[in-house]
């Protein structure tokens, strides 16, 4: 039998499973943590850092952090919020993020994030790198000026015999995540689709599908990122 | 010593543009140039993208019309994805396109006649320039400036209710459309409560043309000799040659009326049209191919659309398309019937919204049609200021590897030349002091063919015009700026 656990979030009391991952465990107490690289089912990887939160007044990633009794969790301080606006801007000027004709515009976790957090433009300078675009295949596109590498794809993604069809490619600043040429033969369009919904932005598009969701019907059109659950 | 006159920038146009004119000893005119000074380059950095995404990513060339080019580009992506050459769509899918088109025509005549033009005709070109514009407008006329701005929230209202946004929408996609017109937007639209609905549209469309007509009777003889010279005219016709601003055949008619292109396919534009590369203007000279560069180019736009159809397949407009020609003639060559004709097109598009909003195909589902894939396709349409041209390639990956867009300004960017030297000509020459109402009758001169200088250069900033005045040395004497 699983035995519960009292925990403060932002001076909530909170009950969960012991052991749960703090993003779930939030979740069920209807309190929403930002996260991009973790993806409910899949182990969480802790890249992107955005989920970090005080425990006990240190920082800690809430993907990879398990819930234990009397954790004192603070998700939004002043400068946890400017440290993850921070992230979010970091991403927008390292790669080519041309919302106006992304396709995955309004169904973005990282446009919605953004918005949630009133980033108009980038304390950074934009790097505008030279990336690519890999649409050799015949079911997917991997547009990499948009690739974020939190790396849900390779994580999330197998084929019938458990074969993630993502790699790694390239090294250090160059890293990129390609499509694997012989694990993704014969993908179903089912998983090429899966493929497409698991990426947080729009670095995995399945072809000639583009902009069929009408504005208005899309996930973050009128609803701000997190609000789902926070508003339970 | 001879000097050299610059308008820079040219206003009350969409863009970034200058006019120079230069002077000899006696103040007469000894050569006169249209210059667009900016640059965007669409038709690179949409290479390599795939070519779903062309609609979207090219409407962003322009702010006042991406509807144009949303539906231009759509509409080389229908070729693209064997989905027809505009008439293969299933019928809710073409009509919301035209639904969308025909706001956009609404809204942005609209937005050009009242906002842009009416200042010069209502308090005359040489009136002083605090006193001439859209400001003094909505204190003198009010009820003319609720109207005007009314009639542009319309145009707006459907194209938000077709593409999803005001401006920059996404809802035309290779094979058809991704949403239909629910009974709840129709009926905003439709019946929406006085003055905001179609049936107003219709009579404000109609006051306007009598705004106009009033104005003609007392002023005919500046209308029609402000601004005149011979030219070929260009546009789509449908293939009965009734007036279709969404899809048609290519037809061309002399200054005199003449055929000169006989409803052609326009997928075989290239065979018919070249553009040529001068080095003073970011923006190309089209000609039609068969006359060469010297005689073969052509005006587009409102203008050329009236010269070129054989009628208006909507009644109201029709009747005023008649009178029209009945004044006009088989064909004018007059700039400032260009207003006219505009304004005939926005009573023509508000007729047009209100059958379409009629039509029980708009609630259909059956958005998209699909069949053989096509490496090349081309999508032309009737975009406000005339005939908008799209080209594209794919490679086997689905990626765009050329592109050539031909915008409707680009079109005209002869006969705004042409304008700029008639008027220098008539009105400038062998004047002793330029006055800055003189100037602004060179503008009045390109402002009818209603210039987005942003779109034809395919470019980026707002859109000032300069007028420079240069001596026989080629040393700048003065330069006017507005
Ligand atoms: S493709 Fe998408 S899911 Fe994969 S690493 Fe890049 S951003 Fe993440
Ligand atoms: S979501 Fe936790 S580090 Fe990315």
């Amino acid at each position: 039998m699983s035995t519960f656990v009292k925990f403060i979030i932002d001076g909530k009391i909170c009950l969960s499973e012991e052991g749960k991952q703090l993003i779930e465990a939030a979740k069920e107490n209807d309190i929403y943590i930002p996260t991009l690289c973790n993806y409910p089912g899949i182990p969480p990887k802790g890249s992107c850092r955005i989920c970090t939160v005080l425990i006990n007044n240190r920082p800690a990633t809430a993907c990879t952090t398990k819930v234990t009794e009397n954790m004192d969790i603070k998700t939004s301080t002043p400068e946890l919020e400017d440290f993850r606006k921070a992230v979010i801007e970091l991403l927008f000027s390292e790669g080519n993020h041309f919302c106006p004709s992304c396709e995955r515009s309004g169904n973005c976790e990282l446009q919605a994030l953004a918005y949630k957090y009133r980033i108009a433009v980038s304390r950074f300078p934009y790097f505008f790198p030279e990336r690519t675009i890999e649409s050799w295949h015949p079911k997917l596109i991997k547009d990499h000026n948009r690739c974020i590498l939190c790396k849900r794809c390779i994580r999330g993604i197998k084929n019938n015999e458990g074969k993630t069809i993502f790699a790694y490619g390239r090294r250090g600043q160059y890293l990129e995540i390609n499509i694997d040429p012989e694990t993704s033969k014969n993908i179903s369009d089912e998983l090429a689709e899966q493929a497409m919904n698991i990426c947080p932005v729009g670095a995995i598009l399945v072809k000639e599908k583009g902009f069929i969701t009408p504005i208005g019907k899309r996930k973050y059109d009128y609803n701000i990122i997190g609000s789902e659950i926070e508003n339970q | 010593m001879s000097k050299k006159l610059t308008i820079e920038p040219v206003t009350r146009v969409e863009g970034h543009g200058k006019v120079t004119i230069q002077l000899d000893d006696k103040n007469n005119v000894t050569q006169t140039r249209f210059h667009i000074v900016e640059f965007r380059g669409f038709e690179r950095f949409v290479q390599g993208r795939p070519y779903w995404e062309a609609p979207v990513l090219v409407q962003r060339l322009c702010g006042i019309c991406p509807v144009s080019h949303h539906l231009a580009a759509a509409k080389a992506m229908d070729v693209i994805v064997g989905a027809g050459t505009g008439e293969g769509l299933t019928p809710v899918g073409e009509k919301m396109r035209r639904l969308m088109h025909y706001g956009q025509i609404f809204q942005s005549h609209s937005l050009h006649f009242f906002h842009l033009a009416s200042p010069d005709l209502l308090f005359g070109y040489d009136a002083l320039p605090e006193k001439r514009n859209v400001i003094n407008i909505a204190i003198e006329n009010k009820d003319l400036a609720v109207q005007a701005v009314l009639m542009r929230k319309f145009g707006q209202e459907v194209i938000l209710r077709t593409a999803g946004k005001k401006i920059h929408g996404t809802g035309a996609i290779p094979g058809g459309i991704n949403k239909n017109l629910s009974i709840k937007e129709r009926d905003e639209l439709l019946k929406g409560p006085n003055p905001f609905n179609a049936d107003m549209m219709i009579i404000w469309a109609q006051g306007a043309i009598d705004f106009f007509k009033n104005y003609y009777k007392k002023n005919k003889d500046f209308i029609d000799n402000f601004s005149k010279f011979p030219s070929n005219h260009l546009s789509l016709v449908r293939k009965d040659g009734a007036l279709d601003l969404y899809h048609g055949v290519l037809r061309a008619v002399d200054a005199n009326g003449k055929k000169i292109l006989n409803d052609v396919d326009y997928q075989d534009y290239l065979e018919y049209i070249r553009e040529e590369v001068r080095s003073w203007s970011y923006m190309k000279f089209p000609y039609l191919k068969q006359l060469g560069p010297e005689k073969g180019w052509y005006r587009v736009g409102p203008l050329a659309r009236l010269n070129t159809v054989d009628f208006i397949p909507t009644p109201l407009a029709q009747k005023e398309f008649e009178e029209y020609k009945s004044i006009t003639g088989k064909v004018s060559n007059v700039c400032l019937h260009t207003h006219w004709a505009r304004l005939i097109e926005t009573l023509h598009a508000a007729e047009m919204i209100k059958n379409l909003l009629n039509d029980p195909d708009l609630q259909s589902d059956n958005l998209v049609v699909k069949g053989k894939k096509q490496k090349r396709g081309v999508g032309l349409i009737e975009a406000p200021r005339g005939t908008l041209f799209h080209d594209y390639e794919i490679n086997d990956d689905d990626q765009i590897i050329k592109c050539n867009l031909i915008v409707s300004t680009t079109n005209n960017n002869q006969p705004m030349n042409e304008a700029v030297n008639y008027i220098a000509k008539n009105m400038i020459s062998g004047k002793s002091q330029i006055t800055e109402g003189l100037l602004n009758a060179v503008e009045v001169g390109i402002r009818a063919y209603d210039p987005c200088l942003s779109c034809a250069t395919h470019a980026y900033g707002k859109m000032p015009l300069e007028i420079i005045l240069i001596n026989s040395n080629g040393k700048i004497v003065d330069i006017k700026c507005k």
